[in-house]
């Protein structure tokens, strides 16, 4: 019994995840300008709601997640993008 | 000379032709201003994703211009005074958006080509 005490057992083993190192995605594609006509790209720095995702999730550096701000900003002035929503994706 | 593009809406209730004649008559003003239009897009009728002055759906334009700066506050003048404009955006070309805006327009040109 003494044993099966100093043994710990666990259904899953826990798994040791290396953390997986984030980067900015237009510095490594070598995406110079962020296009505002294309929804469907900019979808990706959208939560569910329509909201910027920040740049700690993402990744992208700051210089460029100025311009996908600048380029959600306009999509949503055009109505290509929501302002507010639900569910998006 | 600035290279400019300007994307607009159109209401939905206009007839294609009538459409058509709207876009005329900004690129006619442009070319009377001494500008000239590199290249012009339709998207044709499309949702939008909140409605504007209650419709959900408008003809959308663009146009691409290289211009003097003082012939786009004439233009959007144009486009505030006129009732089919719903929206309007004019954005002026920094170096990479122009060399985008290039690389988009020989992308759509091969596939012309194809089709």
């Amino acid at each position: 019994m003494a044993q099966n005490s100093s043994e710990i057992r666990y259904l899953t083993p826990p798994t040791v995840d290396l953390k997986k190192k984030k980067y900015c995605r237009f510095k490594k594609s070598g995406i110079r300008y962020i296009d505002y006509k294309d929804p469907e790209f900019l979808k990706k720095f959208l939560n569910e709601q329509g909201k910027i995702l920040p740049r700690r999730l993402t990744g992208t550096s700051l210089k460029y997640q100025r311009r996908v701000a600048q380029a959600v900003k306009r999509a949503r002035h055009l109505a290509l993008l929501p302002f507010v929503t639900d569910m998006m994706k | 000379m600035n290279n400019y593009e300007a994307v607009f809406i159109l209401t939905p209730v206009l007839s294609d032709v009538q459409m058509k004649e709207a876009v005329e008559k900004f690129k006619a003003l442009l070319v009377a201003e001494g500008s000239e239009i590199v290249h012009e897009e339709s998207w044709g009728l499309r949702k939008m994703e909140y409605p504007i002055e209650k419709k959900s759906s408008g003809f959308y334009n663009m146009l691409e211009f290289k211009a003097d700066p003082t012939v786009v506050a004439k233009l959007e003048i144009q486009f505030r005074r006129d009732e089919r404009v719903l929206r309007y955006l004019t954005i002026k070309q920094e170096k990479y958006h122009a060399l985008y805006a290039a690389k988009r327009r020989s992308l759509k040109q091969t596939k012309e080509k194809e089709n």
